[in-house]
């Protein structure tokens, strides 16, 4: 037990003509070690759900527990959920600021006031992680390619040494090689260090391949929570909030409606194939 | 939050003044501001309150509205009264201690001032509430117009107030994400001295300059590729004609100076209150 | 007599070549062309009280609407000091050919050289050697400049960035305003384009309140409103969740319909091309693939090896007939997958 959301509600801007409610009533609870993806289209409200987990946003009401502890109680150590909660916002490359990699790297262990040496060692450790090859640890970041950019800016999260990793799409915007280079990083350091994932994307393909559970938000709900299977079976309604389940899912339910004896609970390519090649052989 | 900042911001809605021809907002909020400055008496402000709250009702942007784009620049206005407040000695004392005399025509100026402020942001954000940044930008364009003759850039000077004023609110929503991000990374935005802070803006403002540069080449290229090639030879979407409205507007504007300035000088307070 | 002749041979052409026909532009180049003849060695004439380029005229007839030979563009390299160190190829010796009408997709990963050769469709960048015509124009010639523009309309990546006006309509209105259409005719323009992508009834609106699906939307008709024989979209879906991603190609789509006109969509998504008439793959400046969809997504592994999404469907398919199924090679839909398996018993 590690994140804990009991009744959590947000309300933009209140009071006036823009007033939104962008959370309604969420309760969740996220596992120590889990890969959690959470999906929603645009506005669905997942941006706002991952800014309240490291409290840059406040709810309206409701509590949020981290550790067993009320993050909205008296006194409590925000700086210290921030260190333990690592938030990757969407073009995170956009962050970067100093004059080369290392020293950007430096900035988020220089501020929890840990000495130059131990800095320069967590992000040697964090520019590691991510597979950054060590020709650019004194390069401009501003001079690198999208890609590598993008993995300086999660070193600078890694190098505080989070308990949690939440990821806003951090697949955005780049090309297939440079998103699948991504997430298997990502999903090597889940793995490797024994780190909560929190995975916010719109591609099914992608959360369906890597996540443990998956939380669907619509209109600031929680319209599913799951195992990618269970979810995905929902893929009609899926639909009708502008999501979908992966093209696969699709194809083998139409097999079956074609009378092919497969099951329709599956989700990556391999499993497909298997199964499918399965069914053929038991028709024979 | 900072993206809350509405001032300036275009408010859409179908009243007289947003039909109304930019140059006769323009115009008339230069002359609205000057009015201010025009009288020092209780009829006078009465006078430009009425003008103002007749504006504001046929503008029909919500009061509310107003009201939070004055926010950002309470500082300011803070500033202003505490200093006029502090430093004027005129008059009878009010209030004495160590340092610090308040006296009667100190507390009259501040108060004034104050209203003055309030009122000048007011006017001139109620214009741009109401005018679309190309027509504030083509209304200039065209005011300022004679002065091309004197090889003023006048159409290059419109055209980037009103990129400008485009991209403002886009930098702002900029802004908050990377302090978000910042704070996420444990930067300390609220502690330590002023040199402290300002050394704490650097990681937010270098990410600003290098977003907005690369907002700058990429808009650049998309003008050059629809066709941007400089104000000769460019048509009017929304060319400017003076219509019977726009007469009308400039007399009523005219009408309403000469009575603050007759009213704010010559009109004795008791006339008013009896 | 002889003239008729010459005229039966540039309608022959003209109809081979083209799907749509403006007859006014048909006319007046067959005419050009004629008298290019006749005047042999004139480049411009006078005709119908306007300046025709005669040469342009004559390889309009026989060019397509987009059209490259030997395209190189190298940019400088420079270090920390900003010294030049060397010369990079972006672009290395592409060859293309777009016919007016057709639909052609660019396939390439991020740095591949595929933006850059976008930017010379629109005249944003010229060839450092070879030639690009657009419309039969030279973009390597100044004077072709904003013909060049006019004729090739460009959406780029990033919605934000490419909107100027502040509100919807004054924003599409830009290009015409530049163009110097006359007011009535701007509004009429506006109007139309706005209708053609569905975007009317945000008319009034700011672009800042809208999604990204919508902002890319006004940009494709803000490009419309130009009357461009030919769009070049740019990575146009890179920036979009799911939804506006699908909003954009239909508008797309719609457009190709309505308009007829010429589209080239540039992008790594390759579901977005099933639907091309053509479809090139760059790679490290050179065009390494060209064929219909079906013959390029027919090479699954070649395709992955150029870093390229290839869609599920497709995937599952080249697996399932390397383990020994007969299933033909290059599937694009579910549809096609689902009846070729079902069609194996």
């Amino acid at each position: 037990m590690s994140i804990k959301l009991e009744h959590l509600n947000y309300v933009y801007s209140q009071g006036t003509a823009y007033e939104k409610h962008a959370l309604k009533d969420i309760c969740l609870e996220i596992p120590h070690g889990e890969f959690v993806g959470l999906i929603g289209h645009t506005g669905s409200g997942k941006s706002t759900l991952i800014q309240h987990l490291n409290g840059l946003v406040k709810a309206t009401s409701g509590a949020l527990y981290y550790e067993g502890r009320n993050i909205y109680e008296e006194g409590y150590p925000m700086r210290e959920l921030r260190n333990q909660v690592g938030l990757v916002f969407q073009y995170p490359e956009h962050q970067l600021f100093e004059v080369d990699v290392m020293t950007d790297v430096c900035f988020g262990p220089k501020n929890q006031g840990l000495s130059p040496e131990e800095c320069k060692a967590r992000a040697l450790e964090a520019l590691k992680l991510v597979g950054l090859k060590e020709k650019y640890y004194k390069a401009s970041p501003f001079e690198l390619s999208g890609g590598q950019k993008r993995r300086v800016a999660i070193a600078g999260v890694l190098a505080m040494r989070p308990k949690v990793l939440v990821l806003d799409e951090p697949t955005a915007g780049l090309d297939p090689k440079g998103r699948d280079d991504i997430l298997d990083q990502i999903a090597y350091l889940h793995k490797q260090s024994d780190l909560t994932v929190i995975l916010v994307s719109h591609s099914m393909e992608d959360i369906a391949r890597y996540a443990d559970r998956i939380i669907v938000m619509n209109k600031g709900q929680v319209q599913y929570n799951g195992k990618p299977v269970e979810v995905f079976a929902h893929y009609k309604e899926l639909e009708k909030i502008g999501l979908a389940a992966p093209q696969v899912t699709y194809i083998m339910h139409d097999l079956k409606e074609q009378g092919l004896d497969v099951k329709t609970n599956i989700t990556t390519i391999e499993e497909a194939a298997e199964e499918i090649m399965h069914a053929l052989e038991k028709r024979k | 939050m900072i993206r809350d900042i509405t001032i300036g911001q275009y408010y859409p809605a179908k009243s007289i003044l947003h039909r109304l021809d930019p140059r006769v907002k323009l115009v008339s909020t230069l002359l609205y501001l000057v009015s201010l400055f025009l009288f020092k008496s209780i009829p006078g402000y009465i006078v430009a309150t009425l003008f103002l709250a007749v504006v504001i009702r046929l503008s029909k942007v919500p009061f509310s509205y107003i009201v939070k784009g004055l926010k950002p620049v309470i500082m300011l206005l803070m500033i202003t009264v505490i200093f006029n407040l502090f430093l004027t000695r005129d008059g009878e004392v009010l209030f004495h201690a160590w340092i610090f005399t308040i006296t009667e025509g100190g507390l009259q100026t501040a108060v004034y001032m104050a209203v003055r402020l309030i009122y000048l942001i007011i006017g001139s954000s109620l214009m741009t509430f109401t005018t679309t940044p190309n027509e504030l930008t083509d209304g200039i364009e065209k005011l300022l117009h004679p002065l091309n003759k004197i090889h003023v850039p006048v159409h290059e000077v419109a055209m980037i107030m009103s990129i400008a004023l485009r991209f403002i609110p886009i930098l702002l929503e900029e802004t908050d994400k990377i302090m978000k991000a910042q704070i996420a990374r444990g930067a300390d935005l609220e502690n330590g001295n002023i040199i402290q802070r300002a050394k704490n803006m650097i990681p937010i403002l270098v990410p600003l300059f290098v977003s907005a540069f690369r907002r700058a080449n990429d808009l650049a290229m998309a003008m050059e590729a629809r066709c941007y090639r400089g104000g000769d030879g460019r048509t009017k979407m929304k060319p400017l004609h003076y219509e019977k409205r726009d007469r009308i507007a400039y007399v009523v504007v005219i009408v309403y100076v000469i009575a603050v300035f007759v009213i704010g000088r010559y009109v004795p307070l008791h006339v008013w209150v009896f | 007599m002889c003239g008729i002749y010459q005229n039966g041979i540039a309608h022959f052409f003209y109809l081979k070549d083209r799907q749509s026909i403006s007859l006014s532009g048909f006319l007046e180049e067959t005419i050009a062309a004629k008298m290019g003849i006749a005047l042999a060695k004139k480049e411009m004439i006078t005709y119908n009280r306007k300046r025709v380029n005669v040469k342009a005229g004559w390889r309009r007839l026989f060019m397509g609407m987009v059209q490259t030979e030997r395209l190189v563009y190298e940019y400088e390299k420079r270090d920390e000091e900003g010294n030049v160190i060397g010369m990079s190829r972006a672009i290395d010796g592409v060859d293309i050919d777009v016919k007016e009408g057709q639909f052609i997709a660019i396939l390439g990963h991020n740095g591949s050289g595929k933006s850059t050769l976008a930017k010379h469709m629109n005249a944003i960048l010229v060839p450092t050697e070879g030639t690009m015509w657009v419309d039969g124009k030279d973009t390597k010639d100044p004077e072709n400049l904003w013909e060049v523009r006019q004729s090739a309309g460009m959406v780029f990546q990033n919605p934000d960035n490419q909107i100027i006006g502040t509100v919807v309509e004054e924003d599409v209105g830009f290009g015409p305003e530049n163009l110097g259409v006359p007011t009535d005719e701007i509004w009429s323009r506006v109007e139309e384009s706005l209708k053609a992508v569905g975007m009317i009834e945000y008319r009034h609106h700011s672009p800042n309140k809208l999604s990204g699906g919508q902002k890319q939307r006004v940009a494709i008709a803000g490009v419309v409103a130009m009357e461009p024989k030919c769009i070049v979209l740019d990575e146009p879906t890179a920036m979009l969740d799911p939804v506006g991603r699908k909003e954009v190609l239909k508008t797309v789509q719609k457009l190709r319909e309505k308009k007829h006109v010429t589209v080239i969509l540039i992008t790594h998504y390759m579901e977005e091309v099933v639907d091309a008439d053509q479809v090139y793959v760059m790679d490290h400046g050179h065009v390494v693939m060209k064929g219909s969809p079906r013959e390029v997504f027919a090479q699954v592994d070649k395709l992955k090896e150029y870093r390229l999404d290839v869609p599920q469907v497709t995937v599952l398919s080249d697996l399932l007939r390397k383990k020994g199924l007969e299933i033909p090679a290059g599937i694009l839909k579910k549809e096609e997958l689902v009846d070729a398996i079902c069609r194996l018993n």
